[in-house]
């Protein structure tokens, strides 16, 4: 037994089962007691192709995927489980999920793999790379283990029960997964290849590896969630029962989660021709009184830069999603990336009036998706939330008591019937929807059907009950109010206890990392080991999440408090670093940016690496 | 009724001048245009099935047509080019109680928006749909629309346009539109009829109103002599019959490239609403979903019962 983190991963190809048996791990080794942080890799592609999971769990915080991984389970890839289409395969794709990234693999790392797929002489220098980095390899013919009881596909549970058996793991919380997750013949052939396959691995062999499960407990109960999810509850929670789109990865997972859930809460999905579509149909459906949200990845969401201003315009509370992924056009479709900041915050034309946020975890994206739908409701303009396949995708523990909260169905922004009648309206009866004087630009919307609230919302300028106007004075004052939407929304944020931004680190580092959305926690961890290499505090960091309105002040002070700062995004052109002093017009020359563009997140020695060139390296 | 939207369902007397805004009672329309047929006959039309003003919502694109949303008093919502369709659809999804019109023109709607007309038509969303079809770009100054006839002249197709028209009331067939009409803004009387019609059914109802264009369409027509294929002895087929239907449609929308103006209800079809289907597979909820957000005693789910019971 250990207090060490592990770092599992199951690799083998598309339609291998490599993700739901890795949540169903992950789960049981949750429920054990361990904090938990998965990553998933998987390509563009149907059947086969390299694919894998990996699960980090300890007893220890979690905050990032960690670097490399010191478990391998190697399935190998089936090509969708079709032995018999060798010209299937390209190249060397069988052995792929044992030979790419292998040199991550830790020294004093395990292999096990299946050779029942994987021929191992196909490895270049197997052995001699696995003794000079003192790997322990365990070949188990998982494939004919499976057989035995059941069928191909029950490879992976062969590999739980090796892997359970090479760790020491009690089998008990994985049999209790897959009794709730199986049934009837299915679930008994899997148990007995779980069960078969760990007393085989016992009998066999003789274990020189050091690794063993670690041991640790929750203090109350937790819940393994995605970013996806996290967003879809904080929806949830604020009353939002309308979702139209489009599928598109990433953004599909929180569609689904939405879509599972809504009709059995009395809401509406619609699955629709387009992204157009989607945003228009949210528009329509708050327009006539319910929260709705759309959503896309970064390809969706520029056709949805139409509905966004019509959005801005005629002042419609919405909430869109936008989960990036490597563009642009079809770009990498199931890779990560953060280069839709741009695209999000200048997308449509006109002076706009969003407010974009970018959670950095779970956790955040579930109060963050709930705030989206406070602001939209609150002040009547869109809301969009960003994030990424690395937060969509990523699952972590959190204590179930965090959802433990009310619900907020209330749509301040909008007025009651009750209070129509002695509110403002034109002589001809048409209510002031878009009044020039309403406190901090907010002009309270009607609904369809309340009495004494018909108005013209039009994406057309307009005036105060809503028709077209070119007055060149309506056009300021219009304008002017819209804007100063933002303005009160930024002093609102700014008013809160608790910042979305959040600080690392101690107050008195000389140096800084700024980063947004979802490396959060993989420049904390990177934090963390800068200071514990070193005897006084090097480095703290901010992790922003108001992108805009811009959180100025809170970016200035931390800025001003540091000499030289290091900008952690995963794009190609440093967007955020941009935006930053498009902002603030000053500072460029102590921002270093640290970019990734190759379709994977940072592991927290990359940002340890980086910073030490860029900032350390230079004094 | 309900009583946090008492505009719905009143069943008063509603007479055809309440929808005259008094804030833009006068079109900014050219003299002579078919829009303002469409005007007075849609004004007509919502009082004598007893809607009041504020339990309508008419979505429009953008276009000359499309600021009908200024000239009718009621909830309106002039909104892209195009894009009138999804608006109103949703909208209609979320409080069915709403009488919705979606209205515009032509190339809004079988051109930027055709998509979206397709889509709505297939899904049969309890609502009327009014194309305005004058045959030609009107706001922005005679460019060929997806209805213009072949050889259309325009400061863009200086040499004639090489497009086919496109056929709008077999494509509204061939989607799935469930009541398909066309009448013509010099037939007051016929598209009044037509549009009471189209409010009445349940399901889409597609209208594709002739328009006369008299600014940049000189060439067209007034859309004068009409004939209604269901007074002419001329035509004998039955409109419930779809391939009938179609062959009458193929027929009228030949018909007009020679000049020859038929007009009349096109399809009829009895299948369920989309909001109907909706409601019996339980993927929407009977009582409109507006309503529940004013309603104090409503018990909103929480997600903790979702984290509770599949993420432990």
């Amino acid at each position: 037994m250990t207090n060490s983190d592990i770092t599992w991963r199951i690799a083998g190809g598309s339609g291998d089962g490599i993700v739901s048996t890795s949540e169903n791990f992950a789960k049981a080794v949750m429920r054990s007691g361990l904090n938990i942080f998965t990553h998933r890799h998987y390509p563009s592609r149907i059947r086969g192709g390299h694919t894998y999971a990996e699960l980090r769990a300890g007893p220890g915080e979690l905050k990032s995927r960690g670097d490399g991984y010191n478990f391998l389970l190697a399935l190998g890839d089936s090509f969708g489980r079709n032995q018999k289409i060798d010209s299937a395969y390209y190249g060397n794709e069988r052995i792929k999920p044992l030979t790419e990234n292998l040199d991550e693999l830790h020294k004093g790392g395990v292999i096990v793999y299946d050779t029942g797929i994987i021929d191992i002489e196909d490895v270049p220098d197997f052995s001699e790379r696995a003794d000079k980095n003192n790997w322990h390899v365990y070949p188990i013919d998982l494939r004919a283990m499976a057989k035995k009881e059941g069928r191909d596909i029950m490879r992976n549970t062969a590999g739980v029960g090796a892997t359970a058996a090479l760790l020491e793991m009690d089998l008990a919380p994985i049999e209790a997964l897959m009794k709730a997750a199986m049934k009837g013949p299915i679930f008994e052939q899997n148990l007995s290849i779980l069960r078969n396959t760990h007393s085989l691995v016992n009998d066999t062999f003789e274990f020189t590896h050091d690794i063993r499960f670690p041991t640790g407990a929750h203090t109350e109960p937790q819940a393994l969630i995605s970013g996806s999810h996290a967003i879809a509850y904080g929806a949830l929670d604020e009353g939002c029962r309308f979702i139209s789109g489009y599928p598109m990865t990433p953004w599909t997972a929180a569609f689904t989660i939405m879509c599972g859930i809504l009709p059995d809460v009395g809401g509406i999905s619609e699955q629709v021709e387009d992204e157009i579509a989607a945003a228009a149909m949210a528009i329509g459906a708050s327009h006539a009184g319910v929260k709705a949200m759309s959503g896309s990845a970064g390809g969706g969401f520029s056709l949805m830069s139409e509905p966004l201003g019509l959005a801005e315009m005629v002042e419609e509370p919405i909430v869109l999603l936008e989960a990036q992924r490597a563009g642009p056009a079809t770009g990498m479709p199931t890779k990560t990336e953060q280069a839709d900041l741009n695209h999000v915050l200048y997308t449509s034309q006109g002076d706009s009036t969003r407010v974009v946020l970018a959670p950095g975890d779970p956790e955040e994206a579930y109060e963050q998706t709930r705030l989206a739908f406070q602001i939209a409701y609150g002040y009547n303009l869109p809301v969009i939330v960003i994030y990424d396949q690395k937060l969509g995708g990523e699952l972590r523990n959190i204590p179930v008591s965090f959802f433990d909260r009310d619900p907020n169905p209330s749509m301040p922004g909008t007025i009651s019937e009750a209070d129509l009648p002695n509110a403002p309206h034109h002589p001809s009866g048409k209510y002031h929807r878009y009044r020039y004087d309403a406190p901090d630009g907010v002009s309270l919307r009607s609904i369809p059907g309340q009495k004494h609230g018909r108005f013209h919302a039009s994406g057309n300028e307009h005036t105060q009950e809503g028709h077209i106007s070119e007055d060149p004075i309506n056009r300021v004052l219009q304008v002017d109010r819209r804007m100063g939407k933002l303005v009160a929304i930024r002093t609102y944020l700014d008013s809160q206890d608790i910042s979305n931004n959040t600080k690392y680190g101690p107050i008195s580092s000389p140096y800084g990392i700024l980063t947004w959305g979802s490396n959060k926690g993989t420049v904390e961890e990177a934090i963390d080991r800068l200071n514990s290499s070193s005897e006084t505090p090097i480095a703290k960091a901010l992790s922003v999440s108001d992108i805009c309105p811009f959180p100025t002040q809170e970016i200035t002070s931390f800025l001003e408090s540091v000499s030289k700062i290091l900008v952690v995004e995963m794009n190609a052109t440093g967007q955020f670093q941009g935006l930053v002093k498009r902002e603030l017009g000053a500072y460029g020359d102590q921002l270093y940016g640290l970019l990734k563009y190759n379709g994977n997140p940072f592991e927290p020695a990359e940002i340890v690496a980086g910073f030490e060139e860029k900032i350390l390296g230079e004094n | 009724m309900n009583t946090t939207f008492s505009a719905i369902g009143e069943n008063r007397i509603v007479d055809a001048n309440e929808f005259t805004p008094a804030i833009e009672p006068q079109p900014t329309w050219c003299a002579g245009c078919g829009d303002f047929g469409v005007l007075t006959a849609l004004k007509k039309a919502v009082a004598e099935v007893g809607r009041s003003p504020e339990e309508v919502l008419l979505v429009t694109g953008v276009g000359c047509s499309s600021k009908i949303s200024s000239y009718f008093e009621c909830y309106g919502f002039h909104s892209l080019h195009g894009r009138a369709l999804p608006i109103a659809r949703a909208a209609k999804l979320a409080n069915p109680d709403l009488l919705v019109i979606a209205a515009g023109g032509d190339g809004d709607g079988y051109g930027i928006g055709g998509n979206h007309f397709m889509h709505t038509a297939r899904e049969n969303h309890d609502m009327v749909y009014i194309v305005f079809n004058n045959e030609v770009f009107g706001l922005t100054k005679g460019q060929a629309s997806p209805t213009s006839l072949k050889g259309h002249v325009s400061k863009e197709q200086p040499l004639g346009s090489a497009k086919d028209p496109i056929r709008p009331l077999s494509m509204g067939l061939a989607a799935g539109a469930s009541y398909i009409a066309r009448t013509a803004a010099v037939n007051l009387s016929q598209a009044k009829d037509i549009l009471v019609e189209a409010i009445q059914h349940e399901g889409f109802a597609h209208i594709d109103f002739l328009t006369q264009c008299p600014t940049w369409n000189k060439d067209a027509k007034q859309y004068i002599p009409y004939i209604d294929v269901q007074k002419s002895e001329e035509y004998d087929f039955d409109p419930r019959n779809r391939v009938q239907a179609a062959q009458m449609m193929y027929e009228t929308e030949t018909a007009l490239a020679d000049g020859k103006i038929l007009t009349g209800r096109y399809f009829i079809d009895d299948r369920p609403s989309y909001q109907q289907e909706k409601i019996s597979r339980g993927s929407m909820p009977k009582d409109p979903l507006a309503y529940r957000y004013t309603d104090e005693n409503y018990s909103w789910e929480r997600s903790i019962d979702y984290v509770r019971k599949r993420h432990t």
